[in-house]
This record gives structure tokens, C-alpha cells and sequence, in this order.
């Protein structure tokens, strides 16, 4: 595995920076930029640097889908949100409509943010081309042809021209992928959401999203560390603060930087990414969850320290 | 189970309640046993408990959901749960979990009594 590209990284609903925020940052920017001249292009990123990422840029608002670059043949997709059709774009743009392509999907579950995705991804219509969609749901593929079917969309699923295979997975049950070793994890969320654990090349890949954490029960607790341990990156639902996670938010099926740190420190993992953001949540206020984030990890360091990031649409991670 | 060290003093209605050391996730269970009891023998209406963190070093997810459980027990018995003195790493933990905006947080005991109960402050005051 060499890295993760990141399509999606938004929660429950795709969302846009619109006109006002835009112009609220760009008088940020103006304001910082009084009295300066730039000699170069290189002198504006240096800049644009400087200003904070939450200002001179955004976080995104496509839902999650995350790539997962094997360099091996064949793509690995987790979720079919809304970010799958830039990445469907991009694939049509790198490998042009006549070479044919093949996709590994792992669906989370089947809630609309994580399957919206499907209708606009273009490879999906191209004969030649081949779609395995993987998950522990019984109802993945009925949940996907009826998101299709009158009157929620116009095209039908059987109009889909690739070749589309769906595959169901046992959790805790190790499966051979696209070179991968992948593993998934039944998490709390309401109708179930699975986690999945890639590995490969010595590397460890866990993407955990729409989890909630049950903090009293120290056997759950073990095992979710048990499914983290010494990964490399794992991706996080830190949609909530920790107090709202657990009052009234409680049975949302979702968690907090908090316990993502947590768990985490406690399974010897390298890099926490933060993800499923908040809709209600603007690039300040994300950029402050990863602060803070980020602090907590560093007063509660015992041992190595904790990579902590924030996941955006179009960041990259290198493994 | 690790156990957090926890004593008590009782001012007039008041009683504050001092548990000392790491509440990790393995004490909490510890602090939820020993704090439970001092909260069903609130008066509703009258004082209540203040939790002195004087002497907690750390405070984990499981730790604050203790102390969420205690805050909507008190609420629903229409008795007060205050808490004070944090230290500088508990203080912060609390920000930025969000637990600073569920509870009255005091810089000490004396001013958390002071809010709490007139004879509990007397009661201090008099050592």
C-alpha cells in the first residue's frame, strides 16, 4: 500500500462552502496580505502557508470515500459517497474511457451519505470495466439498485454497463484483496456499520467510520484496540465533542477526537485521522477539533507520539 | 479494577467528595462505586456534592461519562453536583471534551462552597 487519497471526508450530507464563507476568508487573506508583495508564485503558497489551512482552504464537503493506492493493478475504494464521482472523474481523465478499469469497494454501511455516490460514478456505466462491491451487509445490493430505482433517480442500476459483482464478507473473517489482507469489524451504529482493517507490505490501513464506542464496557474497548493495533493510519468518526457523543447525541453512532485519541494511544497506532466531519461544522470549527485534538495527544502522551490529522477532500497520505 | 483513592468531608449539606490520582479507564469503575452512594444521600433541594479534583492528575473519556452519569442523576433528584479545583491537564481535558459547559466549575473549594450553601461555607470557614 503506498497511500491514501482522500475524495469524501464529510458526514451524514455533502455540503458546500458558499459565497459568504468564501468572502469572509478572502478578507482574511486580504487583511494578512496588507502591505505585502509577492515576487513569485512560490512567495503566495508561502503565504497561503502561513494564513492556516481552515483560511486559505477547506476541508471539503463531497461524502466519504477514501482511495486507497495498493500500487498494484486495480483501485480500492472505501464508501460510495459523494466522492466518488470527482474520483470517477479523475480515473476517466488518468485511464481515458476505453482502457478498462477495475474497482474493490468496501461499503461501511448502506446509509445514503455512504452509498450516494454510486449513481455518478461514471466507470460504473462503461462496459468493460469491473465493480466488486464488498460488505457485510445482507441488503448492500438491493440498497444500491433501489437509491436507483423511480422515483429517486432516472437511470436505473441495471443500466450500469460494468461488470459488477457484489461480495459479502464475514467480520473477523480475513479475506485476500487486490494484494490486500482485509478484515472487517462490526462496529455500533444504528443497522450496523463495519470497519475494515487492510494490511499489506508490512503496512496496516483501519478505516472506522460511523462507530460509536461503547466507554463502559472495558471488552469492547480491548477489542476495537485490538482491531486498531500498530496500524499505520486509522481513519476516525470524530464527528461529535466527547460531551455531546455521549448525552445527547448518545446512540447516533458516531464518536470524538477524544476517544479517537484514546483508542488509538492505547493500540500503538502511528497516525489518527480525523474524518466523517460534521455538516454543521465550518473549516474553523474542524480545524479547531483538530487542535484540539492535537493537544490532548500531547498532555497525555506515555509513549511514541501520536500522529493526529484532519481529513480533507483531495489530502493525500503517504504511507 | 484499579481504584482511585477517594475520601469525603461533610460541611453542614455539603458534602465534598475527594478522589485522588488517575481516573483511566480502569478506575473509573472505582469512582463510580464510590462516589454513587454520596449521591443517592443528597437532599434534594439542599447543598449537595462538590467533587474536589484537587488531586486528580488525569481524567479519561470513561472518568467524564462517570461524571456525566452523576450530573443527570443528581438533575432528575433535583439535587446540586458541582465541581472544583482542577489541575492546569484536567482543566484542559475538560474544555476540550466540552464537559466545561455541563458543569459549575469553581478555582477552589472554598468559592465552590461559597456558591453552594452559606452554612456549608460557615462550616469551612470554621475548619
Amino acid at each position: 500500500m503506498r497511500r491514501i487519497r482522500f475524495w469524501g471526508t464529510r458526514g451524514s450530507l455533502p455540503v458546500a462552502l458558499d459565497a459568504a464563507a468564501l468572502r469572509r476568508k478572502m478578507a482574511v487573506l486580504l487583511r494578512a496580505a496588507s502591505g505585502r508583495t509577492f515576487a513569485s508564485d512560490d512567495d503566495i503558497a508561502r503565504f497561503l502557508d502561513e494564513a492556516g489551512f481552515d483560511t486559505a482552504g477547506t476541508f471539503g464537503g463531497n461524502s466519504s470515500c477514501v482511495e486507497i493506492e495498493t500500487g498494484g493493478p486495480g483501485h480500492v475504494l472505501c464508501d460510495l459517497g459523494s466522492g466518488l464521482r470527482p474520483f470517477g472523474q479523475a480515473m476517466l481523465a488518468r485511464h481515458g474511457p476505453a482502457s478498462p478499469q477495475t474497482y474493490h469497494v468496501f461499503v461501511s454501511h448502506v446509509h445514503w451519505d455512504h452509498i450516494m455516490g454510486l449513481p455518478f460514478f461514471t466507470p460504473a456505466y462503461l462496459p468493460g470495466n469491473r465493480l466488486f462491491v464488498y460488505g457485510c451487509h445482507a441488503e448492500l445490493e438491493e440498497a444500491l439498485r433501489r437509491q436507483m430505482d423511480p422515483p429517486s433517480f432516472p437511470v436505473r442500476f441495471d443500466h450500469l454497463r460494468a461488470d459488477i459483482r457484489f461480495v459479502t464478507l464475514s467480520p473477523g473473517v480475513p479475506r485476500e484483496v487486490a494484494g490486500m489482507t482485509v478484515t472487517a469489524k462490526l462496529q455500533r451504529h444504528s443497522g450496523d456499520s463495519y470497519g475494515y482493517r487492510f494490511e499489506a507490505g508490512g503496512r496496516t490501513i483501519v478505516y472506522s467510520t460511523d462507530s460509536e464506542h461503547a466507554l463502559a464496557d472495558p471488552a469492547e474497548t480491548q477489542a476495537v484496540a485490538d482491531f486498531f493495533r500498530d496500524a499505520d493510519v486509522v481513519i476516525f468518526d470524530a464527528m461529535y465533542s466527547l460531551a455531546d457523543a455521549i448525552s445527547v447525541k448518545a446512540d447516533w453512532g458516531h464518536s470524538s477526537n477524544v476517544v479517537g485519541v484514546e483508542l488509538c494511544q492505547m493500540a500503538g497506532v502511528r497516525h489518527l485521522c480525523l474524518y466523517h466531519h460534521e455538516p454543521a461544522f465550518d473549516d474553523a470549527a474542524i480545524a479547531r477539533v483538530l487542535a484540539e485534538a492535537r493537544r490532548l495527544e500531547e498532555i497525555t502522551r506515555a509513549g511514541a507520539p501520536l500522529r493526529v490529522s484532519s481529513a480533507y477532500d483531495g489530502m493525500v497520505i503517504d504511507l | 479494577m484499579a481504584a482511585v483513592q477517594f475520601a469525603s468531608r461533610q460541611f453542614a449539606d455539603v458534602v465534598v467528595a475527594s478522589p485522588t490520582g488517575r481516573i483511566d479507564h480502569g478506575a473509573a469503575q472505582s469512582l463510580e462505586q464510590s462516589l454513587m452512594p454520596l449521591l443517592d444521600a443528597a437532599v434534594p433541594g439542599q447543598g449537595g456534592v462538590l467533587l474536589d479534583f484537587s488531586g486528580v492528575e488525569y481524567i479519561s473519556s470513561v472518568g467524564l461519562r462517570v461524571l456525566m452519569i452523576a450530573g443527570k442523576r443528581m438533575h432528575a433528584r433535583g439535587a446540586a453536583l458541582a465541581i472544583a479545583t482542577l489541575q492546569p491537564v484536567v482543566a484542559e481535558i475538560f474544555a476540550i471534551s466540552r464537559f466545561n459547559g455541563l458543569f459549575r466549575v469553581y478555582p477552589d473549594v472554598r468559592e465552590a462552597l461559597a456558591a453552594m450553601s452559606p452554612a456549608a461555607l460557615a462550616a469551612f470557614d470554621r475548619g
